[in-house]
């Protein structure tokens, strides 16, 4: 693909897309497929389309009609959330944002220990703030919605994936053949099943194994199937990384009279974790995109809550509309992650000459 | 006086053979505990419920109807023929999503190479855009905002005219299989194993043969004999539109054309990133030292760059297709009757026996991972053998 430098548009233009005839119908083709496709979406998405209004009456010009996701951006964000408590969800989501600045701002490092001690911290102030109690009116998981409750599922299984699939990877990597084994199985368990019979299962079978009088909440029962799914694809990531840490450090901290787990705490693991993170990142992406199945079990999540508009009787058959919004904010969302985690890729030096080393 | 350096035993507590023994025993023991207690609720909760267990529900009558099926059915037939049907749903849309991905995908990882800047950002602006949306989206959008409004079979949308788009669904020409039919598949499998044998036999007895003519004329050779006999024993049967809806001619749902087209899409996205690694991943030296022993391009890109590319290619190529199979079970969403939405929706609704459906359905897809699963080692395994 190495051309030499070109000087001017036109050598480019020779160059890149009129190089041979073959090179040159490709290129006719690709301005064809652009004139079938841009023109007429502008003029349905914005030339044509309606913007003000209240109501579906309102949409008559025959393009998009945004009057309705403009309509509904409450509900598409907060789900059916008490309007006088979404200052809550905001609170709880800002914070989360300032916890992840240390991961985007070299200089603030320096405060880890600190960053440690809040990100741990978290959740429960997070699920203080969001679900209510000690002086905060509460609000029923029932009443969670939309982008929102898309956060919640997707943040609080990773968060529980992390740590889970750290633990199940250690133990597949283990000595002992019964914590191997009990590892492999469980892991390989959940990966060789679609999401939607594991949902199936938290939302069906998970009820009967509780012992008499015990119910688990449906959002709840949701969040242990999906921490569990992805704990199993997150530890076959981090075996990866594991495999990748060369034996002599595991050995130099054992000659250095470390325990097991201060060996994989202090040695081996940072360098594994490191060593992964775009493996980390995709799970998440995954889990991010997965998380729109829990309207199958009854959850209105963003593409549940989108679903239930474009359904809704008033507003019938603005799907299009519905479905290019809720696919702008997960791209929106899946694409800004992946690009952050090429920048820190780059930046913890996990890259090319490490892994050109193992291969 | 230097102390003598005594041994001292460790107390029998940190002995590290027992502490591991220990440890598994006890993680054993946790397991089998916990799995007997969840079984013991289970079990307790069921009673309680006036739920039936076991599996004596498989040859009940099943009494609901499933409209899209490969085998005979109806409602008078039992569930466990209703799980047939549903499993012969998911591998029919399995497979063909598979197809359509593969020859997709490698279309566009190809092009994402181009040397044409156009194709390439093409390419590049399709991968990122479809890889960053969730699957179920799509099939909701293929769904609900494309096959759903589409006019009335009476203004079907004709292609070419063999083929028909409405809001009933795509109508295709119906294959007739005439008699002759088991013969010709019967040549072709003849010939197949023929060629099999004929390349083994021609590599070790005249490794300078040009091989292909003879393979080709031994492929096709008994199927053409078969065809001047009988005729071609395949007929098709073109769907004519009747007064309200299509006569003849072979139906798909609108549910199955969106999930095929969006399991299509979706993973061809994941292919062509998958093929592009592949063919970057074979060095730059090994296409010009290629050429330098005057190759020309086809056969450098033949004998040279693909089966380098396979190698990096064909794992990732397989998880791509375990993938698709699993995901085929968002068919539940949009109500086409695949394993999920007919065994562990209607089924398990109307028996109630949550764990054994369930239980079912989870060890079908286990067995298909699994079973791809050893496929894909003992094909990384014959690869190593041919590394030198």
């Amino acid at each position: 693909m190495a051309m030499p430098r070109q000087s001017t548009p036109l050598a480019w233009l020779r160059a890149n897309l009129f190089s041979s005839p073959l090179n040159t119908l490709l290129t006719l083709l690709g301005l064809w497929l652009l004139w079938l496709v841009v023109p007429p979406l502008l003029q349905w998405a914005w030339l044509a389309a309606d913007f003000v209004g209240t109501s579906r009456a309102d949409c008559r010009s025959g393009g998009a009609c945004w009057v309705f996701v403009r309509e509904h951006l409450p509900q598409f964000l907060y789900g059916f959330y008490p309007a006088g408590e979404r200052w809550r969800v905001n609170l709880g989501i800002g914070l989360l944002l300032v916890l992840a600045l240390p991961l985007l701002v070299p200089r603030l490092r320096q405060f880890r220990r600190g960053w440690v001690l809040a990100l741990l911290a978290y959740p429960f102030v997070a699920g203080w703030l969001f679900y209510g109690g000690l002086g905060l009116p509460v609000v029923p998981t029932a009443r969670w919605g939309g982008l929102f409750l898309t956060l919640v599922i997707a943040g609080s299984g990773m968060a529980a994936a992390l740590p889970l699939g750290i633990l199940l990877a250690l133990g597949r990597r283990s000595e002992l053949p019964v914590v191997r084994a009990v590892c492999t199985v469980f892991i390989e368990l959940w990966r060789g099943v679609p999401l939607i019979t594991v949902l199936f299962m938290a939302s069906v079978m998970l009820p009967l194994f509780m012992p008499a009088g015990v119910s688990l909440d449906k959002l709840l029962r949701a969040l242990i199937g999906v921490a569990m799914f992805a704990g199993a694809y997150m530890a076959e990531v981090i075996r990866g990384g594991l495999q990748g840490v060369p034996a002599g450090q595991v050995e130099a901290a054992r000659a250095l009279g470390l325990s097991y787990w201060q060996q994989m705490r202090l040695v081996v693991l940072p360098q594994a974790l490191t060593m992964v993170i775009p493996g980390i990142v995709n799970v998440f992406i995954a889990l991010f995109k997965d998380t729109s199945l829990v309207l199958i079990i009854g959850l209105f999540d963003l593409l549940g809550i989108v679903q239930a508009a474009v359904t809704s009787p008033d507003w019938l058959g603005f799907t299009r509309e519905g479905y290019l919004f809720a696919a702008a904010v997960f791209w929106v969302i899946c694409y800004g992650m992946s690009r952050i985690s090429r920048r820190l890729e780059r930046r913890l030096d996990t890259t090319a000459d490490r892994q050109q080393e193992m291969a | 006086m230097p102390r003598p350096l005594t041994y001292h035993r460790p107390p029998f507590w940190r002995r590290p053979q027992l502490r591991a023994w220990l440890l598994q025993a006890l993680l054993l023991a946790a397991v089998l505990g916990g799995i007997a207690y969840l079984f013991d609720n289970a079990l307790a909760n069921l009673a309680r419920q006036g739920i039936a267990s076991g599996f004596g529900f498989w040859n009940e009558r099943a009494g609901f109807g499933i409209d899209v099926s490969l085998i005979a059915y109806d409602a008078s037939s039992s569930y466990g023929r209703a799980f047939l049907v549903g499993l012969l749903n998911t591998l029919l849309l399995s497979a063909l999503g598979i197809v359509f991905a593969t020859l997709l995908g490698f279309v566009i990882g190809v092009a994402r190479l181009s040397s044409n800047w156009l194709i390439r950002q093409w390419a590049a602006v399709y991968i990122e855009t479809i890889r960053n949306v969730p699957l179920l989206l799509q099939i909701f959008f293929w769904y609900f905002a494309v096959l759903r409004p589409l006019p009335q079979p009476r203004e079907a949308i004709e292609l070419f005219g063999l083929a028909f788009l409405s809001n009933r669904g795509l109508v295709v020409p119906r294959p007739l299989l005439e008699p002759g039919f088991g013969w010709l598949l019967a040549a072709l499998a003849a010939g197949l194993i023929g060629c099999l044998l004929l390349r083994g036999l021609l590599r070790r007895r005249a490794p300078g043969l040009r091989r292909w003519p003879w393979m080709l004329a031994l492929l096709l050779g008994p199927a053409a004999l078969v065809l001047l006999i009988t005729g071609l024993p395949l007929g098709w049967e073109l769907p004519e539109f009747q007064r309200f809806n299509f006569r003849g001619g072979l139906t798909l749902t609108p549910e199955f054309v969106a999930l095929l087209v969006a399991l299509a899409t979706y993973t061809a996205a994941f292919i062509a990133e998958i093929v592009r690694a592949g063919i970057q991943s074979v060095g730059r030296g090994q296409r010009e030292a290629a050429y330098s022993l005057g190759l020309p391009p086809a056969l450098t890109l033949r004998k040279v760059i693909l089966p380098q590319a396979m190698r990096v290619i064909v794992p990732p190529l397989t998880n791509q297709y375990l993938n698709l199979t699993k995901n085929s079970s968002l068919a539940a969403a949009i109500a086409y009757p695949d394993l999920v939405s007919v065994f562990a929706g209607t089924v398990l609704n109307q028996t109630g026996q949550a764990v054994e459906v369930i239980g079912v359905t989870m060890a079908v897809y286990l067995t298909i991972s699994l079973a791809i699963a050893a496929a894909m080692n003992l094909y990384n395994r014959r690869v190593a053998l041919v590394e030198r």
